[in-house]
C-alpha cells in the first residue's frame, strides 16, 4: 500500500490531506468500538434484555452499566494522559512556509506537505522530510532521546537537490513530488522518494530514515532546518507508537475464562433444573392456576414451547448473577492501579541512572509472580554495558592496555615472530598523553599498525559533541584543543571504547561533517572523505565505512564479529589472529575483527552504482542491500581484532542464585561468542564451577547433532547427582530444532542452566516460543536491553526492559521496564508474589461471593413453585457488587501483603509456593466454589428454619414478609462475605478498617434510608419499613449472628488445621516473622529442595518457637541468609542442595 | 510517558509509606495459639446464649387447631364438604371447643395459619397496585397491568383494590367464648383487632383514597369490588378508621408471606378480664368456614400464642445456638489434640537428630 502525497510546493497545496481531522475522529470512536469488544470477548454478556423478566431490566443492566462506566473512565484517563502530552506538542508555536512567507501557527495546523521551519533545540512538529539546513551539505543533528532513549547525536541529510534551497525564496521555486510509505510504526523505517522537477526534467532521489526526521525528536547544533510535514498528528511514528502493543493474556486471566465457563454451565444448569421442575410441577393445576392465582387469558393461551423457552431464558435472567460481571472491572482497576506500586518502588529506583521501574501494560502484573523461566541476554543486561578497552591483537601479536599504555603481551620464546626485541622495546610507549609530544618509536608503532587504528577511528558512526562542532565544515581546526573537550557519542558502547581507546595510543577522531572525517595521527591532520557507510545489522554482524584516503586510495573498512569477518578474510595473520580472539573470549571480553580492503577506482565504480541502485529501490529495497553489502565485503585482508571488557553489573550473581532457588530456570540468550559467553556466564554465576558443563556447538549436520544431542541425554541420565549446564550455539540450535526438538528440550529440561550463545534475534525468540509451547506451557519471562532482544521480549509471557546504554527500543517494547537486572529479585519475589496473591484471591473472592449472593435465589424457587420470585429486593440485587461488597476486596487486592516483602525478597524459595497457578488451581477454585455453595446453603436454611411454622419474630406478634425473609438472607450475606474478606485479609491497614467495616456499616445506612421512605418514582413499595423491622426483631439479630459464625466456623477451622498440619512455606515464614524474627530453623528451609524435609523442619520450628536456644541460631545462621551470602557459600550450597536433597 | 533524561533525581519515587507499600498495618495470623482460646470462649458463649433462648422460647405457650375439616372428625368437616372446590363457597360456620386446665399466660394473640398456599408465587406477588392502595385517586381508576385479570371487572369497572392478592383475602373470621363454669354460660371474650398490622403500613403505606363529600362510598364509586369478595372495600368494617384500603385484616393479608405455610395475626386478647392472659375455663371458638383451601391441599389452622420479646415459639434458635457452641467446643479439643500430639511428635524429631 503507498500513499501519495503530492504537493507542488511554492503553489497553493492542491492535495491537502487533514490529517488532524482524522486524528480527532479516530480517537473518540475508538474508545466506544472498543468497550464492548471485550466484554463479548469475555462471555460475560449474557442475555440482559429478555421479555418476561423477573427483574427489571435496570436491575440487570445497572451492573454492566457500572462496568461499562468504569472500563470507559478507566480508557479515558489513559485517553486524557496521551491527550496532555499531545497538547504539549499541539499547541507549540511553529512556523510554516505559506505562500511565500513564514507563518507563525500551532503545530496543530500543520497539514501533510507544510512546508515547516524548525530552528535549533526545537523539537520537530510533525515528521518531516529534511529539505535544507543552514549547512551547505543539507546535513543536521537530532537527539531522539525522547522516543527511544538514545542519546547520541544522530545525522541526517537532506537531498543535494533541495540542500541549496536554504531561504525562503529559493524554496518558493521547488517543485517536487514525494511518495511515501503509509504510516507505521517502526522508528526505523522509512521509505519514499522525491521527485523533483528541475529545468523541464525530474530527478529522482530516494529517501531514506536518515532524511526523515520525526515528530518528539530535537534538532541540534543546526540552526534551522526546512522541512515538509509528510505525517501529521495520529500518522506520526511517535503517535503509532502509543499504542498498546501488548496483547499478551496472563495465565490468570486464563483461568479466570475456565471459571467463568465454569460458572456459565451451573447458570445454564440452574436454569434448566428450575425449568423442567417448574413444568412438572405445573402439571397439576392445583399448583400451576389454583383458584386464587387465575391466569390472563393471553398467558393461558400463549403456545407451551414459548413459554418453556421464555420461562428458560427468565430463570437466566435470574440467576446471571452468578456470573461476577464486576470481577472484569475490579480486576481491570486493581491491574492499573496496583501497577502503579511497581515505578512507586524506590527500590526499583535506579540513582546513578535516575531511572524508575516503568509498567508498560499492567495486565501482566500478576505473572511476575508465574514465572518458570527466565531467558536474559548478556550484555546489558547482566553487565553494565560500560566498555573499556583492554587488549588488542594486531598482526598476529597481541597488546594489552594497562595504565593507559598499550603494551605487548610477552611473546612466548618460540614465537616464530622475530620482531620479539623491536615489540618488547615499545612496550611502554603508548600513553594517553602521548600525542602531545611523542617518542620517535611510539610513532613507530603507530606507523607500523597504521591501518589498524586508523580503522579503528574511521570504522564507526561516532559522533562528537563539542561546542566548536558548529563551525565544523567552515575551517581547519586549531591544533591546540585538548581531547578532553571532545565527547563521543555514539550508539554502541564498543565503538565509543574503541574511538576513545584509539585517541589516547595518538589517532584521534576528531569529527565528521557529512562528506569527511577528520583524523588526527600523532598531531597531524588527515582528511577522509567518507563515501558509504554500510551501517550495522545483526544479520551480518559486522559494519563498515567507504573513505577516500588523502592518498587518493579507495578503502573499505569492516569491523565486526569474528565469526562474520575471518570467512571474508583472504589475507592477514588469520590464525594467530583467531587463537588470540579465542583467548580473549575466555577472559569474558568482547571481541571484534577488524579488516580492510582496496578498491580499485573500477571496483568502486560498481560499488558505487550498485549501492546507489540497491539504496534508491523502491521495493525489496533490504534485500537488495544486503545482497550489495554482501558483494562489497569480501575478500577482506585482517588487520587484527581489538577486545573489549564489559563489566558485570551489580549483584547479578546473588540475583541469579536467588532466581534459581526459586525455582527458576535461567537461560542466558546471547549474540556473543561461545567462549565469551561461558566466562561471563561462569563469572556472573550463571554456572557454577561444580556444574557439569555440556556443550552442543559445531555441529554441522543433522545427524551429528542428533547423535550428540543422544549422548548428552544419556550422560545427564547416568549423572544426575551434579548439576548440568548446557552450552549451544546459533547454528546447533537451528539444527536442534530442525528436527529433534523433543530430545533437546529433554535435555535442557534436566539442566540447571543453560547458555545459548551466537544467537540471532529471531533464534532468541524461537527458543522461547518453544519452551512456551512445550508440555507444561511454562510462564517465561524475557529480560534484555538491545532492539536484539525486541523479539525475545515481546514472544516471552513477561517481557522485561533493561533500560540502558543501547538505546530503549527493548524498554519501548517490553510490558516492564528496569534499570538494573538485579531489580528482578524483587520484581519477581515481592511484587510478582505479591500481585499474583492478591489476584487470586480477588478471583475466587469474586465468584466466591457471587456463588452466594445467587445460590438462595435458588434455593427459594423451591418454595415458590418456581414461580421466578426473587429473594431479595432488586435494589440489593443491583448494588449488591456496585456498593456493598466490592470496595473491601478491592482495598485487599491493592494493599494485602501476606508476608513481610523482605521476607519473600531474603528467602525466594517462598516463591515456589505460588507457582504452576497454584492459587488458582482446580483444587482451590472448588474450595471457594463449595465455600460459597455451603455458605449460601447456611444462610438460606438459617432463615428458614428460623421462620420454621411462621412463628412471629416480633416482640409485638406481627408477622413478617418474604420481603423481610429475603433481607434477612441478605443481610447474614453482606456481613459474612465482608468478614469472610477480612479473615482473609492480613495486612490491615486503616483503609482496609476503613472499607471493611465501612462497607457494612454502609449497608445498614442505606437499608435505613431506602427502607425509610416510600419512594415516589417506584411502582411497588415492597421494601418500604421492612430493614427497620427486621432490626426491631431481637430474634434476627441473634440469627444473624449465629449465621455469621457458622459460615465462618467452617472456614476458621479449615484454616487452622491446615496451618497446623500443613503449613505452606509462607505460612511458615509468617510464623517466624510473627515470632520476633528469630530466623534460625526456619531458613534452613530455603536450601533444602525436598518438602519432606521441610516439613520436618517446619514443624520442629514451630515447637521451637519462642525458645529458640543458643545453638540452633548459631548452628544456622551461617547459612541463613543466603540471598547475601558470598560466592563461596553459594557454590557448597549448591553441592548441597543437589546431593543431600 | 516521555523517556526523556531531565534533572538528575527527578524521577525519584516520592519516599512515602503508602508508595513503598509501608503503610502501618496490624498483622493478625490465625494460628492454633488464637484459635483454641476463641474457639473455647464463642463455644461457652454461644451454649449460654443458646440454653437462655431455649428456654425463653419454651416458656412459649402455643395451642393450635387445624379446622380444614378434611378429615371428618371435626365438625367443620361440613363445611369444607359443603365448599368443595368452590369459590367462594356458601357461607358456613362451625366451632372449635377446647379447655385449659391453667391460665394461658398472656398477652395471647390470636393466628390463623394457611399452608400449600403459595402467596409467593411470582404472578400472585406482583398483581397488586401499591400506588392505587396509597390512595392515589389516579391509580384508584387506572390499575396497573400486573393486576391482570383482577385488574378490570367483567363490567369494564376498575377494580379496586386490584390484584390477585386482594381477590384472595382471607375471609374467615373467629370470635371466643369462654366458659367460666362447667356448664355456664359462654361468655365472649373481647378481641382486639388494632395493631395486628405494621403501624408504619397502616398509617403510612396504605391510604383511603380522598373522601367525596365525606363518604368513602362515594369515593370508591365507579369501581368494582374484586370478583372474590361479597362486598365493596369500603364496607369491610363499620369503623371508619378500619375500613377501605386500611382494614387492618386486608393489610395484614397484604403483605405476602415467605413461605407457603404462613400465619397471620388475627387479633391480640388484651382487654378485660384477659389482659393477663387465658383464663382456665371451657372455650368455644365459633368460625365463619368461608375460606376454600382444599381445592389446593391446603390446611386452615387457628393457633393461640403468647409472645416473648423475642416473639413467637420458636426451639430452633436456642437448639442451633446450643449445636453451634458445642461444636466449637468440640473442635476446640479436637485442636488441642492435634496440637499436643504434634508437639510430642516434634519432641521426638528433635532428639532423634
Amino acid at each position: 500500500m503507498w500513499r501519495w502525497v503530492r504537493q507542488q510546493l511554492g503553489f497553493d497545496p492542491p492535495h491537502q490531506s487533514d490529517t488532524r481531522t482524522i486524528y480527532i475522529a479516530n480517537r473518540f470512536p475508538l474508545n466506544g468500538l472498543y468497550t464492548p469488544q471485550k466484554f463479548i470477548d469475555n462471555r460475560i454478556i449474557s442475555s440482559k434484555l429478555m421479555i418476561d423478566t423477573p427483574t427489571s431490566p435496570i436491575t440487570s443492566g445497572l451492573p454492566l452499566f457500572f462496568v461499562i462506566t468504569v472500563t470507559a473512565i478507566k480508557q479515558g484517563y489513559e485517553d486524557w494522559l496521551r491527550h496532555i502530552s499531545d497538547n504539549e506538542v499541539n499547541a507549540a508555536p511553529v512556523y510554516v512556509v505559506r505562500s511565500g512567507g513564514l507563518v507563525k501557527t500551532r503545530s496543530r495546523n500543520i497539514r501533510v506537505g507544510d512546508i515547516v521551519r524548525v530552528a535549533k533545540d526545537e523539537v520537530f512538529p510533525a515528521d518531516l522530510v529534511l529539505l535544507s539546513s543552514d549547512r551547505l551539505d543539507g546535513s543536521c543533528h537530532i537527539t531522539t532521546a525522547s522516543l527511544d532513549g538514545e542519546t547520541n547525536l544522530k545525522t541526517h541529510v537532506a537531498v543535494p537537490e533541495t540542500a541549496v534551497l536554504q531561504t525562503l525564496a529559493n524554496l518558493d521555486t521547488l517543485i517536487a513530488v514525494i511518495e511515501c510509505q503509509q504510516p507505521e510504526a517502526d522508528l526505523y523505517r522509512f521509505m519514499g522518494r522525491m521527485i523533483i522537477t528541475q529545468q523541464m526534467e525530474e530527478i529522482v532521489r530516494p529517501l531514506g530514515p536518515e532524511s526523515l526526521l520525526l515528530r518528539g525528536a530535537r534538532l541540534k547544533n543546526t540552526k534551522e532546518i526546512f522541512g515538509v510535514a509528510v505525517y501529521t498528528g495520529m500518522e506520526t511514528k511517535m503517535a503509532l507508537n502509543y499504542k498498546s502493543k501488548s496483547q499478551k493474556r496472563s495465565a490468570v486471566e486464563k483461568s479466570m475464562n475456565t471459571f467463568l465457563i465454569i460458572y456459565l454451565i451451573i447458570l445454564i444448569s440452574e436454569a434448566i433444573i428450575s425449568t423442567i421442575l417448574k413444568y412438572t410441577w405445573q402439571a397439576e393445576e392445583k399448583w400451576d392456576e389454583p383458584w386464587y392465582n387465575q391466569k390472563t387469558e393471553h398467558q393461558r393461551n400463549s403456545s407451551k414451547i414459548l413459554k418453556f423457552i421464555s420461562d428458560f431464558l427468565a430463570f437466566l435472567v435470574l440467576y446471571n448473577f452468578i456470573i461476577p460481571i464486576s470481577l472484569y472491572v475490579t480486576v481491570e482497576m486493581q491491574k492499573f492501579l496496583g501497577s502503579f506500586f511497581i515505578g512507586w518502588d524506590l527500590d526499583l529506583y535506579h540513582e546513578e541512572s535516575d531511572q524508575k521501574a516503568h509498567v508498560n501494560t499492567s495486565d501482566l502484573n500478576e505473572e511476575l509472580g508465574q514465572v518458570e523461566y527466565v531467558f536474559t541476554d548478556k550484555t546489558g543486561t547482566l553487565t553494565e554495558n560500560e566498555m573499556q578497552f583492554r587488549e588488542c591483537s594486531i598482526n598476529g601479536v597481541k597488546y594489552q592496555e594497562i595504565n593507559g599504555r598499550l603494551v605487548s603481551e610477552g611473546p612466548t620464546p618460540d614465537s616464530s615472530d622475530g620482531n620479539l626485541s623491536y615489540f618488547s622495546s615499545i612496550s611502554h610507549l603508548a600513553t594517553s598523553s602521548s600525542f602531545r609530544t611523542s617518542p620517535e618509536n611510539e610513532t613507530e608503532l603507530i606507523k607500523e599498525h597504521d591501518l589498524f587504528f586508523k580503522a579503528v577511528s574511521l570504522c564507526h558512526t561516532v559522533q562528537i559533541s563539542s561546542v566548536q562542532i558548529d563551525g565544523i565544515g567552515d575551517g581547519p581546526w586549531q591544533s591546540n584543543f585538548a581531547s578532553s573537550q571532545l565527547e563521543y557519542y555514539a550508539s554502541s558502547p564498543d565503538e565509543k571504547a574503541l574511538v576513545e581507546a584509539a585517541a589516547r595510543f595518538g589517532i584521534v577522531f576528531i569529527g565528521n561533517s557529512e562528506e569527511t572525517m577528520e583524523v588526527k595521527t600523532l598531531g597531524k591532520l588527515e582528511r577522509y572523505k567518507l563515501l558509504h557507510i554500510l551501517e550495522f545489522d545483526s544479520d551480518r554482524r559486522r559494519m563498515s565505512v567507504i573513505v577516500q584516503a588523502p592518498s587518493g586510495e579507495k578503502l573499505l573498512f569492516v569491523k565486526g564479529a569474528e565469526s562474520s569477518i575471518l570467512p571474508q578474510c583472504i589475507g592477514g595473520e588469520i590464525e594467530k589472529t583467531r587463537i588470540h580472539v579465542d583467548e580473549f573470549a575466555l577472559k569474558g571480553l568482547r571481541t571484534l575483527c577488524i579488516a580492510y580492503r582496496q578498491f580499485t577506482s573500477k571496483e568502486y565504480e560498481e560499488i558505487d552504482r550498485r549501492l546507489f541502485e540497491a539504496r534508491t529501490a523502491l521495493q525489496q529495497r533490504e534485500e537488495k542491500l544486503a545482497d550489495v553489502f554482501q558483494f562489497i565485503e569480501k575478500d577482506l585482508i585482517l588487520l587484527g581484532a581489538t577486545a573489549v571488557e564489559d563489566k558485570l553489573q551489580d549483584k547479578v550473581r546473588e540475583t541469579i542464585e536467588a532466581l534459581r532457588m526459586a525455582g527458576i530456570k535461567v537461560w542466558v540468550l546471547t549474540g556473543d561468542k561461545h567462549e565469551t559467553a561461558v566466562s561471563v556466564s561462569l563469572s556472573c554465576g550463571h554456572f557454577h564451577r561444580t556444574m557439569n558443563i555440556l556443550e552442543l556447538i559445531n555441529q554441522k549436520s543433522d545427524s551429528d547433532c542428533a547423535e550428540k544431542l543422544r549422548q548428552l541425554a544419556r550422560r545427564i541420565t547416568e549423572d544426575h547427582v551434579i548439576q548440568h549446564g548446557l552450552v549451544v550455539d546459533g547454528t546447533s540450535l537451528s539444527l536442534a530444532l530442525r528436527e529433534h526438538e523433543k530430545l533437546f528440550m529433554e535435555v535442557c529440561r534436566n539442566c540447571s542452566a543453560v547458555l545459548c550463545c551466537r544467537m540471532a534475534p529471531l533464534q532468541k525468540a524461537k527458543v522461547i516460543r518453544l519452551i512456551k509451547i512445550s508440555p507444561e506451557k511454562p510462564i517465561t519471562l524475557a529480560v534484555g536491553d538491545g532492539a536484539n532482544d525486541v523479539s525475545m521480549i515481546q514472544e516471552a509471557h513477561v517481557g522485561i526492559g533493561i533500560m540502558g546504554k543501547e538505546g530503549r527500543q527493548a524498554a519501548r517494547n517490553s510490558d516492564y521496564a528496569i534499570a538494573r537486572f538485579k531489580f528482578l529479585s524483587k520484581l519477581l519475589f515481592v511484587h510478582g508474589h505479591f500481585y499474583y496473591i492478591r489476584i487470586a484471591t480477588l478471583v475466587q473472592y469474586f465468584f466466591y461471593k457471587n456463588v452466594c449472593f445467587i445460590t438462595p435465589q435458588f434455593l427459594y424457587q423451591f418454595y415458590c413453585l418456581f414461580s421466578q420470585q426473587t429473594l431479595y429486593d432488586s435494589v440489593y440485587l443491583t448494588l449488591y457488587n456496585i456498593c456493598f461488597t466490592s470496595l473491601p476486596i478491592l482495598i485487599y487486592s491493592l494493599l494485602e501483603q501476606h508476608i513481610d516483602p523482605h521476607v519473600l525478597q531474603n528467602k525466594p524459595t517462598l516463591y515456589r509456593d505460588i507457582s504452576k497457578n497454584r492459587q488458582l488451581s482446580m483444587k482451590t477454585f472448588l474450595y471457594w466454589t463449595i465455600l460459597g455453595f455451603s455458605h449460601a446453603f447456611i444462610f438460606f436454611f438459617g432463615s428458614y428454619f428460623l421462620i420454621g411454622k411462621d412463628t412471629s419474630l416480633l416482640g409485638n406478634g406481627q408477622m413478617f414478609g418474604n420481603w423481610t425473609f429475603g433481607t434477612l438472607v441478605f443481610t447474614v450475606m453482606v456481613i459474612t462475605v465482608t468478614v469472610k474478606m477480612a479473615l482473609e485479609t492480613r495486612f490491615w491497614t486503616w483503609i482496609n478498617h476503613l472499607v471493611t467495616w465501612g462497607s457494612i456499616l454502609f449497608y445498614f445506612i442505606f437499608s435505613l434510608f431506602y427502607g425509610g421512605i416510600l419512594w415516589p418514582f417506584l411502582g411497588s413499595q415492597n421494601m418500604y419499613f421492612v430493614f427497620i423491622e427486621l432490626l426491631s426483631s431481637g430474634s434476627a439479630w441473634f440469627a444473624i449472628i449465629l449465621m455469621v459464625v457458622t459460615c465462618l466456623f467452617l472456614d476458621i477451622v479449615k484454616k487452622v488445621f491446615d496451618r497446623q498440619l500443613h503449613p505452606t512455606n509462607i505460612e511458615k515464614a509468617q510464623l517466624t516473622e510473627a515470632n520476633s524474627s528469630i530466623k534460625c530453623l526456619d531458613s534452613m528451609c530455603c536450601f533444602s529442595e525436598g518438602e519432606t524435609a521441610c516439613a520436618s523442619v517446619g514443624r520442629m520450628l514451630e515447637r521451637v518457637i519462642g525458645r529458640c536456644s543458643p545453638t540452633h541460631v548459631s548452628r544456622s545462621w551461617s547459612a541463613s541468609d543466603p540471598f547475601y551470602t558470598n560466592d563461596r557459600s553459594i557454590l557448597t550450597l549448591s553441592t548441597m542442595d543437589s546431593s543431600t536433597c | 510517558m516521555t523517556w526523556s533524561a531531565t534533572a538528575r533525581g527527578a524521577h525519584q519515587p516520592d519516599n512515602t509509606a503508602f508508595t513503598q507499600q509501608r503503610l502501618p498495618a496490624w498483622q493478625p495470623l490465625l494460628s492454633a495459639g488464637i484459635a483454641l482460646p476463641l474457639f473455647f470462649c464463642a463455644g461457652l458463649a454461644f451454649i449460654g446464649l443458646g440454653l437462655g433462648l431455649y428456654y425463653s422460647s419454651n416458656s412459649i405457650k402455643e395451642l393450635e387447631y387445624d379446622y380444614t375439616g378434611g378429615s371428618g372428625l371435626s365438625n367443620c368437616s361440613v363445611c369444607a364438604a359443603a365448599g368443595q372446590g368452590r369459590a367462594p363457597p356458601p357461607r358456613c360456620s362451625c366451632a372449635w371447643y377446647f379447655s385449659l386446665p391453667e391460665l394461658f399466660h398472656g398477652p395471647v394473640y390470636l393466628y390463623y395459619e394457611l399452608t400449600n398456599f403459595y402467596q409467593n408465587n411470582r404472578r400472585y406477588g406482583v398483581s397488586r397496585d401499591d400506588a392505587q392502595l396509597s390512595g392515589l385517586p389516579s391509580a384508584l381508576r387506572h390499575p396497573v397491568n400486573e393486576c391482570a385479570p383482577y385488574q378490570l371487572s367483567a363490567a369494564g369497572l376498575p377494580i379496586a383494590p386490584c390484584g390477585a392478592i386482594a381477590n384472595s383475602l382471607f375471609n374467615d373470621s373467629f370470635s371466643l367464648w369462654h366458659q367460666r363454669q362447667p356448664g355456664g354460660p359462654y361468655v365472649e371474650v373481647p378481641l382486639d383487632r388494632t395493631g395486628i398490622a405494621w403501624w408504619t403500613d397502616y398509617h403510612i403505606k396504605f391510604r383511603n383514597p380522598p373522601l367525596v363529600n365525606g363518604s368513602l362510598a362515594l369515593a370508591f364509586q365507579g369501581t368494582a369490588p374484586p370478583p372474590n369478595w361479597d362486598r365493596p372495600v369500603y364496607e369491610l368494617s363499620p369503623d371508619p378508621n378500619n375500613t377501605g384500603f386500611i382494614n387492618q385484616d386486608f393489610v395484614v393479608w397484604m403483605r405476602t408471606a415467605a413461605l407457603p405455610t404462613f400465619r397471620k395475626l388475627y387479633a391480640r386478647i388484651r382487654q378485660g378480664n384477659y389482659s393477663a392472659g387465658l383464663p382456665r375455663g371451657a372455650y368455644r371458638v365459633n368460625i365463619t368456614y368461608n375460606y376454600p383451601v382444599r381445592a389446593f391441599g391446603g390446611h386452615k389452622l387457628i393457633i393461640f400464642s403468647s409472645i416473648s420479646w423475642m416473639g413467637g415459639k420458636n426451639p430452633f434458635l436456642g437448639i442451633a445456638y446450643l449445636v453451634v457452641g458445642s461444636l466449637c467446643i468440640l473442635t476446640g479439643f479436637v485442636m488441642l489434640v492435634v496440637y499436643i500430639r504434634y508437639q510430642d511428635q516434634n519432641d521426638e524429631d528433635e532428639e532423634d537428630e
